[in-house]
């Protein structure tokens, strides 16, 4: 394992296999009466959240305090950084307290990559989303999900995605959540397609190891999981679609659809969801959407890597300063 | 008077000879000249070249003295052999006065280290919607004959038509910094595979090219002659030959780390690489270095952009654009022109000093090295290479992309109207 985790690309395959098989272990505390770890104990984690995402931040605080981590909440707004201090500057006074992890949410792309690699501080970076960069454990907990779902929660112990068919469907241009996904899936063997009108979809992403499509019907019966991604409505204002019902009646997923779907494949989302956008109610509640697993799934994974980073084979007390040149 | 042999250099990097300056011009030019009477400066091999000129510098002076000042740029300027810098017009106040520009000129002819001569703004406040006065800043002491909005592009195609045929009745040129706005809103680097995988806004090169392109197009119909500042994309390349082609009166600049640079750098999401217009890929830079070879880029304009320590030390999309240039520029053009065998010497003199004095018409500059002429030189040795020690640099800023690449070239003595500003590599 490497000391930060910043990107999905980042991971091996064997790291990635070993993030989940320990999630499998950490989600049997969930099932325990008194659910915490003392592995933590006397680490301090802040969670550094420029951007407001409660529910990112609340889903590493419940992992923190799982693993008996020292939790301090950090949010942007109303803080000395809404009066013009720096990132450096925020990153250092915090550390100065005695800081062992920063989990770093941040709307400029790259963040986390300056916040590891500047030679600012010496703690462990966990990106939690940056901007339309990255979010690997987002793709973390959706592998994980895909492969309790897919595989099986014993039979996929040690094992990865290979072969599977992820669809990918939505704005991808401004989504981390995607580029991640990819990422990792990838790694993990899966075959990825992603769905979107072409304004939505990166110059550049001929090199993305996956396919790409604009046509959704197509696609659907060749997938084992589907996962809807949201689609900000302001987004029409600026030219990238027509309508919000133009938009749903190309790539939105209502009943009709998802019966397209083989009998097994499933239906995901990172929320949250804009019902009645890129999916309807009718899929949002049915048996087949994992939405609410993930969000449960998520709290083993950060427990995971949290663990892995910082209570694992590598102390990170020990770890020498990496600078920049 | 006091004189000046410089011994056994080689002039535009031919046979090695003396140059005997005398007061502030060269009074001959040969072989064996006689050395009395005269402060001798060795040579020994060293290329002796037209002082450099700058089409495009900003000093910052007045409003941002934090991260420029006259004094210190021009300072960055002499060490980097340069004899004339024409200074942009973005600062605060903007020079879109008679009184801004008179004063940026001053300020040069006091500190006494570069020529300074201002650009004045082609729009009231960069905000390109009311012509500056143009005429009352070609005719104050400063004599502007450059006009530029650099930093934003005059987008609007009546306003870029009306100042092009304006500057005509002084033969004033435009140069313009082609940045189609909405094309470029959110951007922070090259719109490609790099942006992609980074989730950063791209910046399509169609951005730049629509705008040389109606701009070439506006040039030939009014025509007047125009500048395409820090030209970056082959498809810009295409154009502009294009126009060169039908006998339009274009010209164009590269700057030197286009030559060098590509987008891969941006990976490390250090800001020291974020500029204006943005890197590009490797294809773009093999296509600006052949432009710049054949004559269809036609100088080296540094695009000096100097920012202070703390507007770098952040996380990408909060940095300012801009890298200093002045003092690698020389080295930057002989490791990807002169050493890739693209340009000779000569060359060199001609795309980093005749032609940019030319464009700007500056007068006294860019001017042969020949008896008679103006004593504006630089001393290159040319055998150096060695790592870039921003340290050691004389422009208050350090925001340099090369900091410990290892580059060829090294500037020994500048010479200004016969006046030594930089002397075995160090400021008088």
């Amino acid at each position: 394992m490497q000391r930060h985790l910043i990107s999905a690309a980042d991971l091996t395959r064997d790291d990635a296999v070993l993030i989940l098989d320990t999630a499998e272990e950490m989600s049997r505390v969930a099932d325990r009466p008194i659910k915490k770890l003392p592995t933590l104990r006397g680490r301090t984690v802040v969670n550094l959240f420029f951007e407001d995402s409660t529910r990112t931040r609340i889903s590493f605080e419940a992992a923190e305090k799982r693993l008996s981590a020292d939790v301090i909440n950090f949010s942007a707004k109303g803080s000395s950084v809404s009066k013009g201090e720096s990132l450096k500057d925020t990153a250092q006074t915090l550390e100065a307290m005695g800081v062992d992890a920063v989990v770093i949410r941040h709307g400029a792309s790259g963040a986390p990559y300056r916040l590891a690699n500047s030679g600012w501080i010496d703690a462990a970076v966990i990106n939690a989303g940056d901007g339309t960069h990255q979010h690997p454990t987002q793709a973390l907990l959706d592998a994980f999900t895909m492969r309790r779902r897919l595989v099986g929660r014993d039979a996929g112990l040690g094992h990865d995605l290979a072969g599977k068919r992820v669809t990918i469907v939505g704005d991808v241009l401004h989504s981390r959540v995607a580029r991640s996904n990819v990422d990792l899936l990838h790694t993990l063997g899966a075959e990825v397609t992603l769905v979107a009108p072409p304004t939505l979809l990166p110059v550049g992403i001929g090199t993305w190891p996956c396919e790409v499509s604009y046509d959704l019907d197509s696609t659907l019966p060749k997938s084992d999981a589907v996962m809807m991604l949201r689609v900000q409505r302001e987004r029409m204002n600026a030219a990238f679609f027509p309508t919000e019902r133009e938009y749903s009646r190309r790539y939105g997923l209502d009943g009709d659809r998802m019966a397209k779907m083989p009998e097994h494949a499933i239906v995901m989302h990172p929320g949250p969801m804009v019902r009645g956008m890129e999916i309807t109610a009718q899929v949002a509640d049915s048996e087949r959407c994992t939405a609410i697993e993930q969000v449960a799934n998520g709290v083993s994974i950060r427990m995971a890597v949290l663990y892995l980073l910082l209570g694992g084979n590598e102390p990170a007390l020990t770890n020498t300063r990496t600078e920049e040149k | 008077m006091s004189k000046i042999l410089i011994r056994g250099a080689k002039v535009l990097g031919g046979e090695p000879q003396d140059v005997l300056i005398e007061g502030s011009t060269i009074a001959a030019v040969g072989h064996g000249l006689p050395d009395e009477g005269a402060e001798v400066v060795e040579a020994g091999g060293k290329v002796l070249l037209p002082g450099l000129v700058d089409l495009h510098t900003h000093l910052r002076e007045p409003g941002r003295e934090d991260s420029e000042t006259v004094l210190t740029g021009t300072r960055a300027a002499a060490a980097g052999g340069y004899t004339a810098v024409f200074a942009m017009a973005n600062t605060f106040p903007v020079a879109d006065t008679a009184g801004v520009v008179e004063q940026v000129w001053r300020l040069g002819r006091e500190h006494g280290y570069c020529d300074v001569q201002p650009i004045g703004a082609v729009t009231v406040g960069l905000e390109g919607r009311k012509l500056a006065e143009l005429g009352a800043m070609h005719e104050s002491a400063a004599g502007v004959t450059v006009f530029s909005d650099d930093g934003k592009c005059v987008d609007d195609a009546v306003i870029m038509r009306r100042a092009l045929e304006y500057v005509k009745a002084f033969d004033g040129v435009v140069a313009q910094h082609a940045q189609e706005p909405r094309l470029t809103e959110g951007a922070q680097m090259n719109e490609g595979v790099v942006s992609a995988e980074l989730g950063l806004g791209g910046w399509p090169a169609v951005a730049e090219e629509s705008i040389i392109a109606r701009d070439v197009l506006l040039a030939e119909h009014v025509g007047s002659r125009v500048h395409i500042c820090h030209l970056s994309t082959a498809g810009s390349v295409e154009i502009v030959r294009w126009a060169k082609s039908r006998g339009i009166r274009v010209t164009a600049e590269v700057t030197p780390h286009h030559l060098l640079l590509t987008d891969e750098l941006v990976r490390t999401y250090n800001p020291v690489y974020k500029v204006n217009p943005p890197l590009r890929t490797e294809r773009d830079v093999l296509a600006l270095r052949e432009a710049l070879a054949d004559g269809t880029i036609d100088i080296v304009a540094t695009d000096h952009a100097p920012h202070p320590h703390e507007d770098k030390d952040c996380e990408w999309a909060a940095a300012a654009m801009g890298m200093v240039g002045l003092e690698t520029a020389l080295s930057v053009v002989q490791e990807t022109m002169v050493d890739t065998g693209l340009l000779d010497w000569a060359d060199v003199a001609d795309r980093m000093s005749f032609a940019p004095a030319r464009i700007g018409q500056a007068t006294g500059h860019g001017r042969p090295v020949s008896a008679g002429e103006p004593a504006n030189l630089t001393l290159v040795d040319t055998a150096y290479r060695g790592p870039v020690d921003p340290a050691g640099f004389a422009s208050r800023s350090r925001n340099t992309p090369y900091e410990g690449r290892e580059l060829p070239g090294r500037v020994t003595h500048t010479w200004l109207r016969g006046k030594a500003t930089l002397v075995d590599g160090k400021l008088t």
